[in-house]
């Protein structure tokens, strides 16, 4: 079977600094992957490469077509949802104006109505803050916000930038629930970044470990966690 | 008591222009962070391209609706040709770039109908509009058309998805992006936006100060005022500021009067209007650069 | 600047000053007009080199320094007119008084940067001849009908026809200015003003004044641009309100970018560039209008808005910069 996503000798560049090297690696479909590493080893950058945020070079291909020269607006159309890192909301917009501007490109009326009660089912403190200016919701709360528009694309593939950043470790773990769920029940493959690596390995069932802008090691989510090389040396705990 | 009724109610009229251009500088401002200094010519130019029309035989209302329409391409246009390349250009390129747009607006105004001033016609009935001794007939007219202009744009942005698209586009370019905006395209269409807002402004002041390449200068300053005292970037502030800037307007020229009848001595008049411009534009800028409902937007760290 | 600059600097003055003798050999060549157009160049290049003191070497944008071109040629036509003031000595009198308001108006500019600075000036630009029409000046300025004038005569009795001393008298001033524009950029000022352009927070910290340098800076560039005006008062003998409409701080930015931002040379190239175009235009459109018959007005300003787009896009350096590119270039291949 042929994998969702295909990256292939990923280089990419900041003006002229170079910060990805060579990066491999593959998405089934349907899974949950997850890409370790420390600060400043690119998997922030390899996210934004994926959508043509940065210069890159390379092969990336979803869904057996080559996306990488193609504009982010375009790749997010081929659903490709990016939840960036912080809070990715349009903080003067409302809840419901954020919500919607995911469904901007879509025409069936029914079937998006349909997806927002959807959402709120996932994220039922949403719906009581619909009308609130995202700007003045909770972190946690914000962070909720972004993957629930990001769900609004009825994504194939959901790219995830540190969920858990400056969260408390309860919203951290209701989160990560949620996004089991979603998984589960919306057949949505799923990249994961994360700082926080046992959670990550927790819910991702394949990982990959970038250093320096390279990927040093990969595996099943259980070899890595248990590899006490891997942890000491690439992550940390 | 009369002479300062009519007096308010030209400063309405006034003011619902400087309102019109007033939201058309925003509109670009919102998205590009660009101060667009050939507004006032673009709308000059649009409101020759409805004279044009009208010459050729067209009722006014529909060359009207055809002078706002080549008016938005011509927008779209301009930002897709000759702004787009320049978007991350130093400030004084774009800054240089406006000027040169303004010089070809008018220039190209001047050589195309030439620089005699002509007269321009006003839409509205004479008997049954206005109301005799308080708003005459092409004021009302003036106030209500640009009510209903910014009526329409509001629920443009406000409820549909393509005003939303364009008001997220203009918040955050990178997340529009990510939620599949096609950002680009949507800066030009508040530029094509912003000169059919300004289109209208120009059609609806050219029967006051009849038609002439140079007719917009003033009234483009006056526009920058009203924006700057709603707080340049929110749109709501812009057409408030531009009733309050045209209303103050008339009555500084109003209360001068007085006083020069009163005391004989001339302190301020209708000469001065562009000073009262520099003097408000330079104030704001220094003393209160939010505006006077500038507010910050709510933010929980 | 490359040093072969200096040897064609001097060939050039001493050919300015050869050439107005010349006269009476070549009465067609060398007429009167022609001397007078050279004049208005020279005084369109001190306009030019004040803008870009300020704007290319400090990095404060204007659109307004045709209000300081207006200040030092209401002054000479004031100081000539009221007063039988001789026209040297409105020189430092334009040059001062330019210089205040400028340093004033660089106060509040000190809170405004790229296209904030550009508005307040560019709204300075517009009200400038309403201010001069304004009631109680009137007396002063002359209204709306403003000032007429007469042109300088030759001093101490020199054989010369008024449009040489006029020339002569230009190209002088120019001079002295251009070699104190050299002189302060080469200092230690100097250097602080581009630092502040180049690296202004970097500078604050380095214990640079920015606050005074930029004010000053102003000034300076006003007082310039002031004696511009000043000298134009008396080439033209006549100064009124609508000759100083927003369309000359146009010319001054034309011959900015088309010398190069940050250019002395450049300045020069770029004023007697505008008032060359700002010529032909007329002489075509005339001619387009006689001639052919055609009901169409040529503007220069068609010509100056499609150059200040392009070379924005070609030559973001100038001509006279996109010229030495261009030679280096050609320098390094052969």
């Amino acid at each position: 079977m042929t994998p969702l996503l295909e990256v292939k000798g990923l280089k990419a560049f900041y003006g002229t600094t170079q910060s990805l090297y060579d990066v491999n690696f593959e998405i089934p479909s349907g899974g949950i992957t997850t890409l370790l590493g420390a600060n400043g080893a690119g998997k922030t950058t390899t996210l934004r490469a994926i959508c043509n945020m940065v210069r890159t070079e390379g092969m990336i291909r979803f869904d057996g077509q080559e996306i990488g020269r193609m504009a982010t607006e375009e790749i997010v159309r081929r659903r490709i949802a990016h939840v960036p890192e912080g809070r990715g909301t349009f903080t003067s917009l409302t809840v419901d104006e954020n919500l919607r501007i995911a469904a901007y490109t879509r025409r069936d009326k029914a079937a998006v109505k349909e997806e927002l009660a959807r959402v709120f089912d996932y994220f039922p403190r949403l719906k009581e803050r619909i009308q609130q200016q995202a700007g003045t919701l909770s972190g946690g709360e914000q962070q909720m916000l972004a993957i629930a528009r990001a769900l609004m694309l009825k994504p194939r593939l959901m790219l995830l930038d540190e969920p858990s950043f400056g969260l408390a470790p309860l919203i951290v773990l209701e989160i990560f629930r949620i996004l089991r769920r979603i998984n589960e029940e919306e057949k949505v493959s799923i990249l994961l970044v994360e700082q926080n690596a046992a959670l990550a390995l927790d819910l991702a069932s394949h990982a990959y470990v970038l250093e320096t802008g390279k990927v040093v090691m990969s595996g099943p989510s259980s070899v890595v966690k248990n590899d006490e090389n891997i942890r000491k040396s690439y992550l940390g705990y | 008591m009369q002479q300062l009724l009519e007096q308010l109610a030209s400063g309405l009229a006034n003011g619902a222009i400087y309102a019109c251009v007033a939201l058309a500088l925003v509109m670009i401002y919102v998205s590009t962070d660009h101060l667009n200094f050939a507004q006032g010519e673009m709308a000059m130019f649009s409101t020759y391209i409805s004279w044009q029309l009208m010459n050729w035989g067209l009722n006014f209302w529909v060359a009207f609706v055809g002078a706002i329409l080549i008016s938005f391409v011509m927008g779209v246009l301009i930002e897709r040709v000759i702004l787009r390349p320049l978007h991350n250009a130093p400030v004084l390129s774009i800054v240089v770039v406006f000027i040169g747009l303004l010089a070809i607006c008018n220039s190209m105004a001047g050589a195309i109908w030439s620089y005699l001033i002509k007269e321009y016609p006003s839409p509205f009935p004479k008997s049954s509009f206005g109301i005799a001794g308080v708003i005459g007939p092409h004021q009302l007219g003036v106030v209500l058309v640009t009510l209903v202009v910014l009526t329409l744009l509001f629920v443009f942005f406000r409820f549909t998805p393509l005003g939303l698209a364009m008001r997220a586009a203009a918040q955050n370019p990178q997340m529009a992006r990510l939620v599949g905006v096609r950002v680009d395209w949507m800066l030009a269409l508040g530029w094509g936006l912003a000169a059919a807002v300004g289109a209208v402004a120009g059609m609806m002041v050219a029967h006051i100060v009849y038609l002439d390449p140079n007719m917009m200068g003033g009234i483009l300053l006056y526009a920058f005022a009203s924006a700057l005292i709603g707080g340049i970037g929110n749109p709501g502030g812009a057409v408030v500021g531009g009733f309050i800037v045209g209303v103050l307007e008339n009555m500084v020229a109003y209360a001068g009067n007085m006083i020069e009848k009163t005391t004989g001595v001339y302190i301020i008049g209708n000469g001065e209007k562009l000073t009262v411009a520099l003097i408000i534009v330079i104030f704001v800028l220094t003393l209160k650069p939010a505006g006077l409902f500038g507010r910050v937007v709510v933010k929980r760290v | 600047m490359p040093a072969f600059s200096r040897k064609w600097v001097m060939a050039l003055v001493v050919l300015a000053i050869v050439v107005p003798l010349l006269q009476p050999l070549f009465p067609d060549l060398v007429s009167d007009y022609r001397l007078f157009l050279v004049s208005t160049m020279i005084i369109a290049a001190i306009a030019v080199l004040g803008l870009n003191l300020l704007t290319g070497f400090n990095g404060q944008i204007s659109l307004g320094h045709s209000a300081f071109y207006a200040v030092g040629a209401y002054t000479a036509a004031i100081l000539m007119d009221r007063l039988d003031c001789p026209y040297w000595l409105t020189l430092p009198a334009a040059a001062i008084l330019s210089f205040i308001v400028g340093y004033l108006f660089g106060l509040p500019a000190l809170r405004l940067e790229g296209h904030y600075l550009a508005l307040a000036t560019f709204a300075l630009a517009l009200s400038v001849p309403q201010i001069l029409k304004y009631k109680w000046l009137e007396d002063l300025t002359g209204g709306v009908q403003g000032i007429v004038l007469s042109k300088p005569e030759p001093p101490f009795g020199l054989p010369l026809s008024e449009d040489q001393w006029l020339f002569y008298y230009c190209l002088i001033v120019m001079l002295i200015l251009y070699w104190a524009a050299a002189n302060l950029l080469n200092s230690r000022s100097g250097r602080a003003m581009m630092a502040i352009r180049d690296y202004h927070i970097a500078a604050d910290t380095m214990g640079i004044d920015t606050s005074l340098y930029k004010t000053v800076t102003f000034g300076i560039s006003a007082a310039y641009t002031g004696i511009a005006g000043a000298l134009s008062a008396s080439a033209v003998a006549f100064v009124a309100p609508d000759s100083f409409s927003f369309f000359l701080s146009i010319k001054f930015l034309i011959g900015l970018v088309v010398g190069g931002v940050g250019s002395l040379a450049g300045s020069v190239v770029g004023g007697i560039f505008y008032v060359l175009v700002d010529n032909s235009a007329q002489a075509l459109s005339t001619y387009i209008k006689s001639d052919l018959g055609l009901q169409f007005d040529l503007s220069a300003y068609t010509v100056f808005g499609i150059l200040l787009i392009v070379l924005m896009y070609l030559m973001p350096t100038g001509i006279v910069g996109g010229v030495y590119g261009m030679m280096r270039r050609l320098r390094r291949s052969s």
